[in-house]
């Protein structure tokens, strides 16, 4: 049994849910934000800032920036674990996804909370 | 990668009215804008279909010879509708 640290759960089970959990959080914000742009053409900054700072936007936005980070860094390590052989360069790519993905998920924080 | 981009037009949407006509303005007039957003959109409806042909997988659907390749051009064909309506929304 070959012991995992870099995967995102402990079992290949976890991340397998947590693929599919975040992915359908992401799939129902993505239909969300498309279709409030869509039934909202004249949509005005008051009107969109007002959306955000309603507190179960922030939860949904919330729970989906960290739905980003699971979904991509599961995806991108089962990408790098499938063709990087290397491990040293394997080890880089796979810190460089994890730096963006953290600077994502801060930045959004930033953006719902920010000064 | 996509990421960056919407991340950044996110940001200066909701910093202040005129972060957010800089972000309407741009998205209506500058031609690398549109193409980006674009491309943004294009690549995330490929995924999102995909996504939902692996959901519907998991369940046990499209596992034999036949299923699996109608499903797979079903991907392609309702991505590829959903691409151009996303270019007539933008351009």
């Amino acid at each position: 049994m070959v012991t995992q640290i870099t995967s995102f759960g402990r079992s290949g089970l976890y991340d397998w849910m947590m693929q599919r959990v975040s992915a359908v959080v992401l799939s129902l914000y993505t239909v969300f934000i498309i279709g409030y742009l869509l039934l909202n053409p004249d949509l005005t900054y008051d009107q969109w800032s007002a959306l955000f700072e309603a507190t179960w936007m922030r939860i949904f936005s919330l729970m989906v920036l960290l739905s980003i980070g699971m979904h991509s860094w599961i995806g991108l390590w089962s990408i790098s674990t499938d063709y990087i052989k290397a491990t040293g360069a394997r080890f880089f790519f796979q810190s460089l996804c994890g730096l963006v993905m953290f600077v994502y998920i801060v930045w959004g924080v930033q953006v719902l909370w920010g000064l | 990668m996509g990421l960056a981009f919407l991340f950044y037009a996110f940001d200066l949407s909701l910093e202040s009215q005129e972060g957010f006509d800089q972000v309407v303005n741009a998205l209506q007039t500058n031609f690398l804008v549109k193409f980006v957003i674009w491309g943004v959109v294009s690549a995330l409806m490929y995924h999102f279909v995909a996504g939902v042909k692996h959901l519907f997988m998991d369940m046990g659907y499209f596992e034999e010879l036949e299923s699996g390749r109608s499903a797979a051009i079903a991907n392609i064909v309702i991505a590829a509708v959903l691409i151009v309506l996303a270019g007539v929304w933008i351009w």
